[in-house]
C-alpha cells in the first residue's frame, strides 16, 4: 500500500504550454496553436505557404496588443503585404540582417534575451541550406532555454528542419494546388493570379497529422 | 539672521549676483531690493556688523550704491535697508524702536488703508506700532493686523529663494589622454552616477544625455543619447554609450569629459494583470542599440508604408515612433528581393516562356499578366512597368516585371 502511495506521489505530469492562436482556424485545429515558451519550426520549399503562416501569427499576435519581432536574415519581408495580411506595422520591430544567418541568430537571441515580445520570428526561408545547416545545435539549444519559462512563442522559418530536437512544433508546409481563375486555355492577360490551397504536416509531436488551408488574396 | 541689500534701481541683475556671492538661499523682494539668509556667515566674516561691512564693500566694488540692513527677521532687515542709508544693524528685541521712525509707506499698504492712516494722523512705523491690537482688529481687521505686526518689527515670514533653472551637467579634466574606449567608460561611469544622484534628490529622471569630448587635437566629438522614456539606470545608460561610441569612435584622444543630462519627470505606468505583455523600455532600449550595433543603424525599427503607389514603397522608423496606419488595401503575401535581381526573360507570342536569374530558373507553366503599373510621373523620380505573376518549373511562383526593356524578379509568393 504505502509504494502504491508513493507511486502516485511520484506520477508523471505532463505540463503542456499555453498556447497562441496562428490566426489561421486549420493549423490551429491541427497544432492546437503556438506554444508559448517554446521554439517552433515551419519548414518548405519556396511558395509552399511559409510566410503566409507567418504573417498570420504576426497578424493575431500584434492584433491582440502583443509587441512582434521579426529577424529577417534575407531581408526578404514585404511591410505591404504584412499590412494587407493584418500586421500592426507600429508593434513589429524588423531586424534586417542582410542575408547574414549568423547576425539573425544573434539578434534572435538578443531579441528573446532582452524578453517582452508576444512572437519573435526569425526568418531563414531564402537562406540557403548550407548556410542554416552551418547552425550550430548548441545555438539552437541556446535560444530554447533563452525562450523557456516566458510568454514568448519563437518561431523559426526555413527550408528544412534543423532545430532537431529543440523544436517542440515541427510543421511542414507544401503547395497543393495554384488558383488561376479564367479558362485554362485564356491569355494570360485575362488570368489573375488569386491564391493557393497549402498543405500542412505536423510532424512533431508525433503521431503525425495534416490539414489544408487555402491562402487567398 | 536675515541681510538685506536696497539699492538704485536698475541694477536689480548686479544686485542679486551681488548677494548670491554671500549666500545660496536669495529672494528678490523688489526690483531694487534682495534679501538673502545670512545664517553661518558668521564664521567666515565674524560679527553681524562685519557681514553687513562686507557686504557694502563689495556692493562699492561692484559700483552699487547700496544700503545694507541685518536683522533677526527677514522683513525688519528689508524695511531698514529700504528706510535707513548706509549699514544698518537692527539687534534681536529692539525692532520696533530702531524702526520707529521709518515712514508707513514703506510697508506698502493699500491706497484705501493708506487713506485711513492718514486721517488719523498715523505716519510713522511708531504711530502704528503705538496703536492697541485688538482696536485695530475690529476696525482695519486682517490687514491693519498685518500692518501692525511689521510696524513692530515682528513678522515672521520665511525667505522665498530664487530658484535657479535646473542644469545638469558634470564635468572632468582628465591627467592624460584617453586613447581606449574602456579607461573612458570608468570616467563616463563616475559622471553618470553624480549626474544621477543629482537627479534622484530633485525626484527627476533623465530622457536625454549629451556627451562632449574635448579631443587632444582641439577639436570636439558630441554624441547624444534620447531615450523613449525618462530612465535613471546608470548601468544601462553606461552600456548605450559603450555602444554608441564603439560605433562612433572620437577620432583623437579625449582630454576632457562634459556629459549633460535633460531632466524629465519621471515615468508612472500602473501594470495590471490583463495588460498584454510588452518589453520594459529600458530594455528594449538597450536591445535595440545592441542590434543597430550588430547588423546596423537604418536596419532595425518599424516598417511604415508610404503614401504612394509605388510597389515596395516603406520608410524605416524607430520602434516606437511609427504611426497607427490601417492598411485596407488587398496585398500578396510576397517575400521580396532586395534590389530586384536582373533577369533574361524569354517572351512567345508576347508571353513569357522561360525565366533566368540569380538563383531563380524555369520554364513559366503559368502566367497572368501583363499589369501595367505607372506613378510619380510629375516627379524627378516616375516609375512605369508591365508585371506578370508566374509559376516556374522550379515550383515556386514569382513576381516579374520589365521595366525600361529590362527584366527584373522582384519576389516570390509564399
Amino acid at each position: 500500500m504505502a509504494a502504491v502511495a508513493l507511486g502516485r506521489d511520484f506520477e508523471f505530469k505532463v505540463v503542456r504550454p499555453e498556447v497562441c492562436p496562428t490566426g489561421i482556424a486549420e493549423v490551429d485545429a491541427l497544432a492546437g496553436g503556438l506554444p508559448q515558451g517554446c521554439l517552433t519550426e515551419i519548414y518548405g520549399p519556396a511558395s509552399s505557404g511559409r510566410t503566409s503562416l507567418m504573417l498570420a501569427a504576426m497578424a493575431q499576435s500584434t492584433g491582440s496588443e502583443n509587441v512582434c519581432a521579426l529577424v529577417d536574415a534575407s531581408d526578404a519581408f514585404d511591410p505591404a503585404s504584412a499590412a494587407a495580411a493584418g500586421v500592426q506595422l507600429e508593434r513589429l520591430l524588423w531586424v534586417r540582417c542582410g542575408g547574414n544567418a549568423e547576425h539573425a541568430l544573434k539578434a534572435a537571441d538578443l531579441l528573446v534575451q532582452g524578453g517582452g515580445f508576444g512572437l519573435v520570428v526569425m526568418d531563414l526561408a531564402d537562406t540557403p541550406a548550407i548556410a542554416a545547416r552551418r547552425i550550430s545545435m548548441t545555438s539552437w539549444f541556446r535560444l530554447r532555454r533563452a525562450v523557456e519559462h516566458t510568454p514568448t512563442v519563437l518561431l523559426v522559418v526555413e527550408q528544412q528542419p534543423h532545430a532537431k530536437t529543440c523544436a517542440s512544433l515541427t510543421l511542414e508546409m507544401r503547395r497543393e494546388q495554384v488558383s488561376w481563375p479564367g479558362a485554362p486555355d485564356a491569355p494570360s492577360c485575362a488570368r489573375l493570379l488569386r491564391g493557393m490551397r497549402v498543405h500542412v504536416d505536423r510532424r512533431k509531436p508525433v503521431p503525425a497529422i495534416a490539414a489544408s488551408f487555402e491562402s487567398r488574396w | 539672521m536675515f541681510a538685506a541689500i536696497h539699492a538704485t534701481p536698475g541694477d536689480s541683475e548686479n544686485l542679486l549676483r551681488l548677494a548670491q556671492e554671500f549666500s545660496p538661499q536669495v529672494e528678490k523682494t523688489a526690483a531694487d531690493t534682495v534679501a538673502l539668509d545670512a545664517d553661518g556667515l558668521e564664521r567666515i566674516h565674524g560679527l553681524p556688523q562685519q557681514i553687513a561691512g562686507a557686504l557694502a564693500r563689495r556692493a562699492v566694488e561692484r559700483g552699487l550704491q547700496a544700503s545694507v540692513a541685518i536683522a533677526a527677521n527677514l522683513d525688519t532687515a528689508v524695511h531698514a535697508a529700504r528706510g535707513f542709508a548706509g549699514v544698518n544693524v537692527i539687534p534681536y528685541g529692539d525692532e520696533a524702536k530702531y524702526l520707529g521712525s521709518l515712514p508707513l509707506t514703506l510697508l506698502g499698504p493699500t491706497p484705501e488703508m493708506q487713506e485711513t492712516l492718514e486721517r488719523w494722523g498715523i505716519r510713522r512705523f511708531r504711530d502704528l506700532a503705538a496703536l492697541p491690537e485688538l482696536g485695530l482688529a475690529e476696525r482695519l481687521g486682517p490687514e491693519g493686523l498685518h500692518l501692525h505686526k511689521l510696524a513692530r518689527g515682528a513678522g515672521d515670514r520665511p525667505l522665498v529663494p530664487i530658484r535657479e533653472p535646473l542644469h545638469f551637467e558634470e564635468e572632468a579634466e582628465l591627467d592624460y589622454p584617453l586613447e581606449l574606449l574602456e579607461p573612458l567608460m570608468f570616467v563616463l561611469a563616475r559622471l553618470l552616477s553624480d549626474l544621477r544622484a543629482r537627479l534622484v534628490s530633485h525626484g527627476l529622471a533623465t530622457n536625454a544625455l549629451r556627451l562632449r569630448l574635448k579631443l587632444e587635437n582641439r577639436g570636439e566629438h558630441t554624441r547624444t543619447l534620447r531615450f523613449p522614456v525618462p530612465m535613471l539606470d546608470t548601468k544601462a545608460f553606461l552600456k548605450l554609450f559603450d555602444l554608441d561610441l564603439g560605433a562612433h569612435p572620437p577620432p583623437s584622444p579625449v582630454v576632457k569629459v562634459w556629459l549633460e543630462a535633460e531632466p524629465a519627470k519621471p515615468r508612472a505606468a500602473q501594470t495590471g494583470l490583463f495588460i498584454p505583455i510588452s518589453p520594459e523600455p529600458e530594455k528594449l532600449e538597450l536591445t535595440l542599440a545592441r542590434l543597430k550595433s550588430l547588423v546596423g543603424d537604418g536596419n532595425v525599427g518599424s516598417p511604415e508604408l508610404l503614401d504612394t503607389h509605388r510597389p515596395g514603397a516603406f520608410e524605416m522608423r524607430r520602434h516606437g515612433d511609427a504611426e497607427m496606419r490601417r492598411h485596407g488595401d488587398t496585398a500578396m503575401p510576397m517575400r521580396a528581393i532586395r534590389p530586384p535581381r536582373t533577369a533574361r526573360v524569354q517572351m512567345a507570342s508576347g508571353q513569357p516562356v522561360h525565366v533566368q536569374a540569380d538563383g531563380v530558373r524555369g520554364h513559366v507553366i503559368s502566367s497572368a499578366g501583363p499589369w501595367r503599373t505607372s506613378g510619380d510621373w510629375w516627379t524627378h523620380d516616375p516609375w512605369a512597368r508591365d508585371e506578370w505573376d508566374v509559376a516556374l518549373s522550379d515550383g515556386a511562383l514569382y513576381r516579374i516585371y520589365s521595366e525600361r526593356g529590362r527584366w527584373f524578379v522582384e519576389g516570390s509568393y509564399d
